[in-house]
């Protein structure tokens, strides 16, 4: 039998009040346009998009031990449930957070379905502070776990990796790499340093403001046997069984930035007037931000429903996360359309904030698969 | 539709043709944006302007305006001679409000004179005009503008700030809508010709927009005096002109949607080869049904607007005048906000880099349009407002204001 409160009990609301707290005071609304947008032309058009993350930030974030929320007991984490996971996801979403965070919770998730020694020596990192990412996604976005084209070649002991990585997030904040490389025996996963001798770093002119995201190029990148998290033919499975966890994650995101879409659009409408009344006295104003709200408010009981049942091993994960997904995409994708357009003209410039979050959601919306894809694959579940 | 042409216009149309074989422009400096609103590089403007100048001078350009200023004097060439300009796939003519919005309004409010001196240069576009209506406070709401304009015996003095305002940081003049009496919202307004380079008291502020680029602006007025004879129409009828121009907007806007090169039939052929070359689990996009469905709901709604734009000269297939021309705007930019939606889709991880990221497909168009395309949505009228319009004139049904 599952909880009937999702397993989201005292604990839970602690750490996410706490971090909510947290965020609202080290990173408000002012703070994050100056620290992400500060200036169209250096975001857009330096010849390398510059990394706007505030690192006094992640390093209260690290001492609050948000990222060994995900890490197990036995790897020196606090071993907190998904439902715990998501709901810190969701604080990061609100805020529209830079950091690490994400990446490096996504990353926790598959080093736990690992289970190696070489995964618990990397979870422990974690647990120590260090930030980490997945670098597996091929050069067309393939969400499909095994379609690395990053190559391990047996070497000794442990493998030598060539190839590139692709959409690798937040590339320039992590410390080291989960890199996903294809085998003889299939595809394993390998931890590298971000400053190893042959990786390159060659990042990417993207359009979201509040993460980086690069090519990682590894040129014969030696990884002893104590960084191999999983051996050959291991990885895709971790992967694949750390699908439902990774997706909660983003969905969670997406959810919690689209809540501060509705809430900042239905504030505008309760003060902006046009023809002696304020916006949302207009029913074709009203009723698209109700409809946000709809739609976020099932988005979100979704993503709950998920972590529950990723937590209590009940239910099928692969499915209600990809539902969740899916819902937390088109919530997103309805939310930033409408807040942007319901803002009228300042909704379409650089100095009104929307577009921050209008960027990360269409990120996030494909990160991982968007809502069509997550929908091919529920169909093949169901 | 060729079909139709009188034997004047047929003849007309194969000049166009002709003209535009021979006299297709060299690249342009860097690449363009996608409207002419958004015009913002000095050498744009130039290589631009440039072009607008030889269409006027081959009489591609104000067709139908009467000859004594400085048009071609003829009637249903203007049709024939966009037609043929977008599907030459040229660059976009760069004086879109002029020739949109003020032109239309001068030739039906402004006096002889009026008509000689602004009509000719802003064809030719060695004058380049703006629109300035908008204002922070009044928006959908214009009629609630509150830049004002005190007459000082033959003099206006002008004190405001207007916002949006496209192409100002190019424009000679702008079409301003201000306030002369505070007494009653409509009939306390009153319409002007404002001059904008460089004139006293008028500031110019670019304002960036959600796609990290500039295109439109702020523009202050203080203390800025200019003389009676730049007033449109009569003092109080301020509302009244504005609605001339407004009744052009929208088809200016329309017109605008398709960009530069044709539009929405470019805009669904480069869709599909996005989706052919985007490679998809063992195939591409395109074999995804899913995606094909999109497409083509998209090319169907693409096809009902060819038709439309078709069936609205067709007097026995209309029912109500405004119908037709009032769906355009909204019908045309919504179908361009989902195509490029549909674009970001199809791209997937790929729809994360950006116009300068050299791996980004089709060089960052897809979020760059998208991102734009909210921009065509709100301007010229934002679609909640045209489907009150809609509702309220086509409709009859009560009015929400
Ligand atoms: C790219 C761009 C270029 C532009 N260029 C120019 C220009 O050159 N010159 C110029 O003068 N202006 C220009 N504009 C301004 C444009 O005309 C206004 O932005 C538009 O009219 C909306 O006004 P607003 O921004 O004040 O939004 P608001 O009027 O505040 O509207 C905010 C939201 O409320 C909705 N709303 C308001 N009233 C109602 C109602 N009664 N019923 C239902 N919904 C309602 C609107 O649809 C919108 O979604 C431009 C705008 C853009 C985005």
């Amino acid at each position: 039998m599952q909880p009937k409160d999702f397993g989201f009990g005292e604990d839970e609301k602690l750490l996410r009040d706490s971090a909510r707290k947290f965020l609202e005071d080290a990173l408000p609304i002012d703070k994050l346009r100056t620290l992400v947008a500060p200036d169209h032309v250096e975001a857009y058009e330096s010849d390398t998009q510059p990394v706007y993350y505030d690192e006094s930030i992640w390093k209260q974030i690290v001492e609050l031990g948000w990222t060994t929320l995900a890490v197990p007991e036995e790897a020196g984490g606090a071993g907190m449930k998904m439902v715990a996971v998501a709901s810190l996801a969701e604080e990061a979403g609100r805020a529209a957070l830079p950091s690490p965070l994400i990446s490096t919770l996504v990353s926790t998730c598959v080093l736990r379905e690992a289970k190696s020694d070489g995964a618990s020596a990397a979870l422990g990192r974690i647990a120590a502070g260090e930030a980490a990412t997945m670098a597996m996604t091929n050069a067309t976005g393939s969400w499909e776990a095994d379609d690395t084209d990053v190559v391990a070649e047996g070497a000794g002991d442990g493998v030598k990796l060539s190839g590139t990585a692709c959409f690798v997030q937040d590339a320039r904040k992590a410390s080291f790499f989960v890199v996903a490389a294809r085998g003889d025996a299939g595809v394993g996963l390998y931890c590298v340093d971000a400053d190893a001798p042959g990786v390159e770093i060659l990042p990417d002119q993207i359009v979201d403001l509040t993460r980086d995201q690069a090519r990682v190029r590894f040129d014969g990148v030696a990884v002893g046997a104590d960084a191999v998290a999983a051996t050959a033919g291991s990885g895709a499975d971790a992967i694949r069984a750390a699908t439902p966890a990774m997706l909660v994650i983003i969905a969670a995101d997406l959810c919690g930035a689209a809540e501060w879409q509705l809430q900042t659009t239905a504030e505008y409408a309760r003060v902006r007037t046009q023809f002696d009344h304020p916006l949302g006295f207009f029913q074709a104003v009203k009723h698209p931000i109700v409809n946000m709200m709809i739609d976020i408010d099932r988005a979100r009981s979704l993503v709950y429903g998920a972590a529950c049942d990723i937590d209590t091993g009940e239910g099928n994960p692969q499915l209600s996360a990809r539902m969740a997904k899916s819902a937390a995409a088109d919530a997103a994708a309805f939310a930033c359309g409408r807040s942007v357009q319901l803002h009228g003209g300042i909704g379409f410039t650089w100095e009104c904030d929307l577009h921050i979050y209008f960027k990360r959601q269409k990120h996030n919306q494909a990160l991982y698969g968007d809502a069509i894809y997550q929908r091919a694959k529920i169909g093949e579940l169901l | 539709m060729a079909k139709k042409d009188t034997p004047e216009q047929a003849e007309f149309r194969e000049y166009c043709r002709n003209w535009l074989k021979d006299n297709k422009p060299g690249p342009p400096p860097s690449r363009l944006p996608e409207l002419a609103i958004e015009v913002s590089d000095e050498a744009h403007r130039e290589y631009l302007c440039a072009w607008q100048k030889k269409c006027y001078e081959a009489g591609l350009v104000a067709c139908d305006y009467p000859s004594e200023y400085g048009g071609g004097g003829h009637q249903g060439f203007q049709r024939i001679a966009s037609q043929e300009l977008s599907r030459a796939g040229t660059p976009f003519l760069i004086n879109v409000i002029g020739l949109g919005m003020a032109a239309p309004t001068i030739l039906h409010h402004g006096t002889e004179e009026q008509k000689r001196q602004y009509l000719k240069p802003l064809f030719s576009a060695d004058e380049i005009w703006c629109q300035g209506f908008s204002e922070p406070g009044a928006g959908s709401d214009l009629a609630s503008a509150q830049t004002s304009a005190v007459r000082d015996g033959d003099n206006w003095i002008l004190n405001g700030h207007k916002v949006w305002t496209s192409l100002a940081t190019f424009a000679k003049w702008m079409i301003l809508l201000a306030r002369h009496s505070k007494e009653d919202k409509y009939k306390g307004l009153t319409y002007f010709i404002a001059p904008i380079e460089g004139a006293k008291g008028v500031t110019v502020r670019p304002l960036i927009k959600i796609t990290g680029g500039t295109g439109f602006n702020e523009v202050l007025f203080e203390d800025v005096v200019i003389s009676d004879d730049m007033r449109l129409d009569e003092v109080g009828k301020g509302w009244t002109v504005a609605m001339t121009t407004l009744t052009h907007e929208r088809g200016a806007a329309e017109g605008a949607g398709g960009g530069g090169g044709g539009g929405v039939d470019d805009r669904i052929e480069s869709l599909i080869a996005l989706a052919k070359k985007t490679p998809r689990g063992s195939g591409t996009a395109w074999d995804d049904p899913v995606i094909r469905d999109r497409i083509v709901q998209i090319a169907i709604r693409a096809a009902g607007l060819r038709q439309t734009a078709r069936r609205g000269r067709v007097e026995g297939l209309i029912d109500h005048p405004m119908r037709l021309p009032l769906q355009g705007k909204v019908v045309m930019t919504e179908l361009m906000q989902d195509a490029a939606a549909i674009g970001l889709e199809i791209e997937g991880a790929a729809g994360s880099l950006y116009v300068r990221d050299d791996n980004a497909p089709d060089e960052g168009e897809w979020p760059l349009s998208y991102l734009n395309s909210y921009g065509m949505t709100i301007a010229a009228g934002t679609s909640e407002i045209q489907r009150n319009i809609l509702g309220e004139r086509v409709l009859g049904m009560a009015k929400s204001k």
